[in-house]
């Protein structure tokens, strides 16, 4: 797709990503760990576990428990955000621990805890979907047994056209933001949200162009983990 | 369908391995008849079967496994040991004591206090109990002397080398004593000297364990 006759604020194309670079193993005290920047987002994500399970209530006897934190930073938005943690992002941890639990194969470790920390530094729009392509690329760097890494990105519509990859500004003057999460090698959505409206046909549009995005992410979160682990930043996929 | 040669290949999670009637042994899942990796690492697709030998991840306890730990707490009853697992070794009074062993008579801090590092060997380990660990057992028991060196627990089969040829270079090299723990701990013992040696080149198989010219590399460190 070319350049629409309708410029986007950011000066991108309909089916442009903002930049993204991911780095994995960027903490060291974490079992894993990923970097996103995702435009003007900065997201660290950390894992830590298999671990123990506190409080012991919360311990399943079959399988693991995953706990998910998403934080942002007072300084990370415009005006001071107060540190608590705040319903939004209660809301936002919920929805990110079940986007990435499918992929985590939980029956491998009873009677423990995984816990994902994600901490916002600097946000702009579609936090949520670079929150967990850093959350998936470090569960994938602590070697938790997984069935397929997890890949989100937010298609949506502003200025009356379909566009990929929604940020700030489009989504506050936009007409629908729909972020979605997917497992790409199985192709099992995992995450699906849709704020505003959307005719089917936009609709079709908006998931086909969400999903082309989800695999341009998948091959820099390849490239993340082959880069820390083969050395490699092609990920050589041995074929 | 069975491949001849074992053939080797880097995965990341959701890599499809191969495809067709093969037996998984490690780290892979069957979907079908694919067969796909759960682990960062390398597949190894072999007579018997598909693996995945992962590049991280922490240790999980097998039975009959020698581990190095740390006791972190202790009750009337068992010390706990920390061996870089998802839980405590438990080191039961009884398993120290033998079988006469009373809470009221023996006194726990005469054997192990905290922060004492210990040998052990894996009694059990399931998934619905803590592992069991002991330390009867010809080079079993308490550490008085030496230095510990920690490393990724998947690399352990690389630093002991094909029939131990890694742990003899080091050891012939460095002058040092290797004690190995499955997970991923090694105890060190030798001169000042030797110790650091054997350690940087402990950390070079960390940091290269993919590599096939590891035995080169690690040769060219120690002789320098």
């Amino acid at each position: 797709m070319s350049k629409n006759n309708i410029e986007r604020i950011s000066g991108r194309a309909q089916d442009e990503l903002r930049n993204v670079s991911i780095k994995a193993g960027v903490i060291k005290n974490a079992d894993g760990s990923a970097l996103i920047e995702f435009g003007k987002n900065k997201i660290i994500a950390a894992v830590f576990g298999p671990k123990e399970v506190h409080p012991k209530h919360m311990m399943s006897s079959n399988k693991a428990v995953i706990k998910c934190r998403y934080h942002m930073m007072p300084f990370s938005t415009d005006t001071r955000k107060r540190p608590n943690i705040s319903r939004r992002e209660i809301e936002i941890s919920k929805v990110i621990r079940e986007a990435v639990q499918p992929a985590i194969l939980m029956e491998d470790y009873p009677r423990t805890a995984i816990e994902i920390y994600i901490e916002i530094l600097q946000s702009d729009g579609g936090s949520r979907c670079a929150a967990i392509n850093a959350a998936s690329t470090a569960l994938a760097d602590a070697g938790i047994n997984m069935r397929d890494l997890v890949t989100a990105c937010a298609a949506g519509k502003a200025n009356g056209q379909v566009v990929l990859d929604v940020d700030d500004n489009e989504d506050k003057t936009g007409e629908a933001d729909m972020p979605i999460a997917l497992l790409p090698n199985m192709g099992l959505i995992t995450l699906f949200q849709l704020d505003g409206n959307l005719s089917k046909e936009e609709f079709d549009k908006a998931l086909e162009l969400a999903k082309t995005g989800c695999d341009k992410l998948y091959k820099l979160q390849r490239d993340a983990l082959s880069e820390k682990y083969f050395n490699d930043k092609n990920g050589d996929k041995g074929e | 369908m069975k491949t001849n040669s074992v053939e080797r290949k880097y995965v990341i999670p959701g890599d499809l391995v191969i495809e067709g009637e093969h037996n998984p042994i490690a780290n892979v899942i069957k979907k079908g008849n694919k067969i796909i990796s759960t682990k960062v690492g390398m597949a190894e697709i072999g007579y018997n079967g598909v693996k995945v030998i992962p590049l991280n991840g922490t240790y999980v306890p097998r039975t009959d496994d020698v581990v190095i730990g740390k006791v972190v707490d202790m009750n009337g009853f068992a010390w706990e040991v920390d061996i870089n697992s998802w839980f405590f070794g438990i080191l039961t009074g009884s398993a120290v004591f033998g079988r006469q062993f009373s809470s009221s008579r023996d006194s726990m801090k005469s054997q192990f206090n905290k922060g004492e590092c210990l040998v052990a060997k894996i009694l059990s380990f399931d998934r619905t109990r803590d592992p069991l660990i002991s330390i009867s057992g010809p080079g079993l028991g308490k550490i008085k002397e030496g230095e510990i060196a920690y490393i990724t627990s998947s690399k352990i089969p690389r630093v002991i080398g094909k029939k131990g040829a890694m742990i003899k270079l080091i050891e012939e090299n460095t002058g040092c004593h290797l004690t190995i723990g499955q997970n991923g701990a090694i105890l060190l013992k030798g001169t000042d000297e030797g110790r650091e040696k054997a350690k940087k080149a402990i950390e070079l198989i960390g940091n290269n364990a993919h590599l096939s010219d590891l035995n080169d590399k690690v040769i060219s460190l120690i002789s320098k």
